[in-house]
Parts: C-alpha cells; sequence; structure tokens
C-alpha cells in the first residue's frame, strides 16, 4: 500500500501489513445441513473456512495502480493519502475492489468523479451484503462506478456493524444514487446519512425488517404433493458446503 | 343478514356523491391543512366543496392505469395543466426474486432472473450468466457457437423490446396503428425466440457456460425469412411517424434531458444515445464476441422524446445487421464448455420422458456404472460449487446498462445477486423530464423511458 520501491518489487501475494482480516466470512461444519441427529455419515466432523478473496498488496497490475496512484495524490489535496482512506485493496477476477474507511467515503468519491485522470462520470448504484460473521462489519455497501473517459470500472466497498449501521450517502456527488441508496436501506437497514429522503422504495412503508439479511427468513408455505409434505425452500435440507 | 335486502344494503339515505360517506373519498385535516380525496365524480361539486380552500391539486396517476407503460404510481403536482412536482412510487410489483436467488442453484437463478425485466428476458439471463462465468473463470472457454447463439437471441430479443416500446409508446399517445404494428412484427421476432429457446418469454436459455440448447433444424433459414420480412413490415413505422407532423409536435422537445443530465442521473441506453453520446457496451466493453461485429451506434442530438423514438428504430436496423453477420458466422460446434461437472447441471432440463433422461443415460448410471450414478445424483441435486469471490458483470439491455453484483462464497448457491436494472435506475430522471411541463406530455416522458416495471421491482 506504499510507494517504496521494495513494496512495488515485492511479492504479489503479500498481504499488507495491518490490514484487517476482511477475508474470512463463515466458518461452516459438516456436509448437509443437519445437526442434532446422529452422524452417520462422516461428515459431520468437515470443518471449511470460507474466505473471501485476500487483500492485494502493489502492484495491482494495469490500471489499477495508475487509478490508486491518482487517488493517493489527489486525496493529499484533502490532507489525506490512499492509505488514510483506504483499508484494503482487493484485485480478483480482473476488478479491483477499495474498501473505503467509511468516514473519507465523501473525499474518495468526489475525487473519483472530479479529477480528470480518474473521472468516473456514472455510479451504476450500490448494493448491499450481508455477513453475519464478520463480527462489527456485518453490512457492507457496495458501490460501483464506470468512466466512460477511461472506460474503467471500479469497484467501492464501505462496512458498518449491524449495531450502527451508518455509512455516508453519496447522493451529493452522484444523484444518480438516489433510488439505489434507498432500495439499498429498504433491503439491508444500511442508513445512508445525509440521504435527501431515505424512505424505503420496494417494500412497504409500514414494513418492519429487512429482507435481504441473511436471518431475516425467505417465507413460504409447506406444499403438499402426492401425500408428501414439501418444505418451503429456505427450510429444505441442502448442502452447506 | 338474510333480511336484508341487496338494494336495503346500499340505501343508507345519503347520497353517493356526497364526500364524506364515500368509503374512498372524503376529506380530512392535515397538517397542511383540509385535504379533499376525489375518485370520481362532477369536478364542479369537488369545487364546490373545497371551496375557500387554498387550491393545490395532487393526482394519482396510476399504479393502474394504462399509459404508465405497468405498475407505476406517479404523484403529480399540479397548477392547472403544469406539472409542478412529478415523484414515481414503485415496488407494486417487488416479488423478492434476488432474495429467493439464494435458495436456489447456481443454474436455476436464470429461470427467476429472466422474470425481471421480462420484455428483454434474455438480456438479464446473459448479465447473469457472464457474471457467473467471470467468478467461474470460464468466460473465454464458452464455445464461439454458444457465444453467437447468445448474441442472436440478445440482439432477436434486442428487436421486440424495441417494437414494444415504440408500440406501447405510440398508443399511449394516440398512435394506436402503431401499437397494432409493433405487436405485429414483435411477434414474428417471438416466434424465432420460440423457435430457439421453446418459450415466447421467461426464456431461462442462456445458461452459465453456454446456451441450453443448440439452434434447431431449419432455425437459420427462418430467422433469415424474418430478416426479409421485418424490414418491409417495419417501413410503415417510419412513414406512419416519422415524418408524421402530429406525431413530430407530440415529441418534440418534451421529456428533454440534456447529457449533464443524463451523466448526473446515471442515465444509459436510448436516453443516452437521444442526447448525443453514443455509449454503448457491445462497443466500449465488448462481451460474447461483440467486437467482431460490424455495427453503429445511433445517437440524436434532441435529448427529446422524439430523438429517443428515433435512436430505437435505427437500433432495430442495427440489431438487424448485427444478426445477418452473426448467422453467417454460425460454425457447427458445441454449444456448452467442456467440463461436464459444469455443462451436466448448467444444460439440464425436462426431456421426452418428462424427466430429462435419456434411457441410455438410465441404462448406465442404473446398471453399468456405480461412479456414473453418484455422480449424477451430485450433479442433478448439488450442481456446482463456485469459487468465493464477487464481481460485477454488464451487458448493454434494449434500456440501457443492465449490471449483476454476484457474491459467492464457495458454495452451489449464490451468496448475494444484486441487479441493477437500467429501469429502475432511468426512471430516477421522470422529475428532471417532466417537471414544467404539461400532464399530458408525462406521458411520453414515461413511455420513452420505456420502463419495464417488473425489472425496477424485482
Amino acid at each position: 500500500m506504499t510507494d517504496t520501491p521494495e513494496a512495488v518489487g515485492g511479492a504479489v501475494d503479500v498481504v499488507p501489513a495491518g490490514a484487517p482480516t476482511l477475508p474470512v466470512i463463515d466458518v461452516r461444519s459438516g456436509m448437509f445441513g443437519s445437526s442434532g441427529s446422529g452422524d452417520t455419515s462422516g461428515y459431520g466432523g468437515l470443518v471449511r473456512t470460507v474466505e473471501m478473496p485476500a487483500p492485494t498488496a502493489r502492484p495491482f497490475g494495469g490500471w489499477f495502480d495508475e487509478v490508486a496512484d491518482e487517488m493517493d495524490l489527489a486525496l493529499q489535496d484533502d490532507g489525506l493519502s490512499l492509505d488514510a482512506a483506504v483499508e484494503a485493496v482487493v484485485v480478483d477476477r480482473g476488478e479491483v475492489t477499495f474498501h473505503v474507511r467509511a468516514e473519507h467515503l465523501l473525499a474518495f468519491v468526489r475525487r473519483l468523479r472530479d479529477e480528470s485522470a480518474l473521472r468516473f462520470e456514472i455510479c451504476t448504484g450500490v448494493s448491499g451484503a450481508h455477513y453475519p460473521h464478520q463480527t462489527g462489519r456485518e453490512l457492507h455497501a457496495v458501490w460501483h462506478f464506470l468512466s466512460i473517459t477511461h472506460n474503467r470500472r471500479v469497484r467501492v466497498e464501505v462496512s458498518a456493524p449491524e449495531s450502527h449501521p451508518h455509512v455516508p450517502s453519496i447522493v451529493s456527488v452522484y444523484p444518480a444514487d438516489d433510488w439505489h441508496e434507498r432500495e439499498t436501506f429498504d433491503m439491508f437497514g444500511i442508513v445512508f446519512d445525509d440521504h435527501p429522503g431515505l424512505t424505503r422504495i420496494l417494500m412497504p412503508d409500514d414494513w418492519v425488517g429487512f429482507p435481504q439479511r441473511k436471518d431475516y427468513p425467505l417465507g413460504g408455505i409447506p406444499v403438499e404433493y402426492k401425500g408428501a409434505t414439501i418444505p418451503p425452500p429456505d427450510e429444505r435440507r441442502s448442502y452447506s458446503s | 343478514m338474510n333480511d336484508v335486502s341487496y338494494e336495503a344494503a346500499f340505501d343508507d339515505g345519503v347520497t353517493a356523491d356526497a364526500p364524506d360517506t364515500d368509503a374512498y373519498a372524503g376529506a380530512y385535516d392535515t397538517t397542511e391543512g383540509r385535504v379533499y380525496t376525489v375518485t370520481g365524480g362532477d369536478w364542479d361539486t369537488v369545487l364546490a366543496a373545497a371551496d375557500g380552500e387554498k387550491e393545490r391539486v395532487v393526482v394519482n396517476m396510476g399504479p393502474q392505469h394504462p399509459s404508465t407503460h405497468g405498475v407505476l404510481r406517479l404523484i403529480l403536482e399540479m397548477q392547472g395543466e403544469t406539472i409542478t412536482e412529478a415523484r414515481c412510487a414503485i415496488g407494486y410489483l417487488h416479488t423478492g426474486i434476488e432474495k429467493n436467488l439464494e435458495y436456489r442453484t447456481w443454474t436455476q437463478g436464470v429461470a427467476y432472473v429472466t422474470r425481471m425485466d421480462y420484455l428483454a428476458p434474455i438480456a438479464n439471463e446473459a448479465a447473469y450468466c457472464l457474471g457467473v462465468e467471470k467468478l467461474l473463470g470460464i468466460v473465454d472457454d464458452v464455445p464461439p457457437r454458444a457465444q453467437l447463439m447468445r448474441i442472436i437471441t440478445l440482439e432477436l430479443n434486442r428487436i421486440s423490446s424495441h417494437l414494444v416500446a415504440l408500440a406501447t409508446g405510440g398508443m399511449e399517445m394516440g398512435a394506436l396503428t402503431a401499437m397494432t404494428n409493433g405487436f405485429r412484427d414483435r411477434e414474428l421476432v417471438l416466434d424465432m425466440l420460440e423457435m430457439i429457446t421453446g418459450l415466447r418469454m421467461n426464456h431461462a436459455y442462456i445458461r452459465p457456460g453456454g446456451v441450453a440448447q443448440d439452434m434447431p433444424e431449419g432455425g437459420v433459414e427462418k430467422i433469415r425469412a424474418v430478416l426479409k420480412q421485418l424490414p418491409a413490415q417495419l417501413d410503415g413505422v417510419p412513414t406512419m411517424l416519422v415524418d408524421n407532423g402530429i406525431w413530430k409536435d407530440r415529441t418534440s422537445g418534451i421529456g428533454y434531458l440534456d447529457l449533464a443530465g443524463c451523466m448526473a442521473l446515471g442515465i444509459t441506453g436510448p436516453v443516452l444515445r437521444s442526447a448525443g453520446l453514443p455509449h454503448d457496451l457491445r462497443k466500449s466493453q465488448p462481451y460474447f464476441g461483440y467486437e467482431k461485429f460490424e455495427f453503429d451506434v445511433p445517437t440524436t442530438d434532441t435529448c427529446d422524446v422524439y430523438g429517443r423514438f428515433l435512436v430505437r428504430l435505427e437500433e432495430i436496423n442495427q440489431s438487424m445487421r448485427i444478426l445477418d453477420q452473426a448467422l453467417d458466422m454460425l460454425e457447427p460446434g458445441p454449444v456448452m464448455v467442456a467440463d461436464k461437472k459444469i455443462a451436466w447441471p448448467a444444460q439440464l432440463s425436462i426431456g421426452g420422458d418428462g424427466q430429462g433422461n435419456s434411457l441410455e443415460h438410465i441404462r448406465h448410471i442404473m446398471g453399468e456404472s456405480m461412479e456414473a450414478l453418484i455422480h449424477h445424483f451430485k450433479l442433478v441435486t448439488e450442481g456446482f460449487h463456485v469459487p468465493a469471490g464477487q464481481v460485477y458483470a454488464a451487458i448493454e439491455a434494449p434500456r440501457g446498462e443492465v449490471g449483476v453484483h454476484i457474491v459467492s462464497d464457495g458454495g452451489t448457491r449464490p451468496y448475494r445477486v444484486h441487479f441493477r436494472d437500467p429501469s429502475f435506475n432511468n426512471l430516477q430522471a421522470t422529475a428532471a423530464m417532466c417537471e414544467g411541463g404539461q400532464v399530458a406530455d408525462v406521458v411520453g416522458a414515461i413511455a420513452s423511458i420505456d420502463p419495464v416495471l417488473g425489472g425496477v421491482d424485482r
């Protein structure tokens, strides 16, 4: 995450020192999602860690470094730096993700839009993700930006704890994000501070709960078919891997 | 209850037009003053009731209204015939498709996403499958014939979708013949999609790793015949509308949104191109091999409803151009990746026996190979695993950029799928396009965005 020659020349797979443990999102055991009954399969002792791709060290490759450098330079005008604003950078499957600290999100996206070397004109909206096992950073808001000028895309990810689900709204910079943030609030309960009118958009106004969270049941009723009862999809036995 | 006659139930001595007794209308006090709800009746009576009050008329247009393009509710604040504020209320068609996807295998997801934007089902499937393939790392392994089949269905779908846009847009502004002609011509295209996929809509045709089935015998010739027939039929539209004074007067200069407005509101698709920017993901970030095709990205600089109409019309011609080239390029070959662990579950379908299994296959797994039986069981019940990570895949749908953000936890089901539907995003432009205009022009502006509420609400 630094510009020193050692870091640039270093191994690509080294996780930056002090980087938060982003990757682990779950630890699962067993094979078939059932528990309580005797383990006759022998798979009950299976333990699997679910890990997301680890943070990437410099060089990121391609134009990712250019964007990171330009962003670092631009943020210095705000008295910040890339290291200060960004927790980690993940390069995976040809896409780059900036895990931005919530307090610096607005400065980050403003530079993303305004700097001529970055020029991400279009925000294609925010999506949410709920990782119940990432204690203290359960809720993630994920923005995608498109630069028509440079023909690039970046992803910006911000996390918030479930107990205090607040992240800044970027509607003041990208008006297009208005409905998208309302949808993510509606579905995940992520509160976008300073949004001009954060109300539910898809669910009814008086709905209780946030449907896309992992602890929110899918719902459904058991269906009887030829004498057998088939439980609703979220209660069926399934592979836990 | 038996002693109460039907008439007596309604004869409570109150006349039907008395505002205070109508179950769906009446007057009540709010913090902003007395509010009168009106659901019909004589306008003079309404005004007489509200006599002396400050007149501020709020009209709810929809969600059930023939010219709002679906279950879209428009909340219009009006000063006479002029719109002072326009807001959209959506969500009437929300079905929780994104949540449902988390409880189905990666392949089954295709059958869900196809139902989002139901006028461009193939585009949804394509975006979703591109995302899954990116996660699997098999984008380059998809065979050329499958890619061409995807392009053929995508472009057929673009034509059918634009024909509906022209048809319903025309109908909503009084050009009924545009509607009858548009739907007539669309039927030709849908017949082709039905021939290829088996269904007129909700195809579930594009699957992770390829497509569900190959082009049927004689399919290429049938599409060529339609491509010959379609331009002759479509010729009626230009002569009827393009130079039609009434249509031009009705659509020019309304629903205005310039390039700066489009950029700020994240608008893509024909609305953006009507503002003069030739942005098309098929050109700028080609997928499925679009870089091999010769076609133009039509634009206008009028920024209005008429411009969007012209852009869509020309895009139909360009799609036919692409189709022509795609049919030429079609070479025999597989339509699914070679990796059987993905191909088998991805191409799973109901077969002639109603269960999807050939007799040879049944003989093989039941009588010859225990290993084959195990694999059959695992592949059918479990599907395939997708390595953990997240991707964003976007393609150019008829209405603009349809993007899909997919997160996998390494399991056999998506951890999270989010669709960035172009209609959802573009509908945000309603206020910018309509405020300050006439109420009759709202209809034209919405029609030019061409929102599909199935995609908006998902």
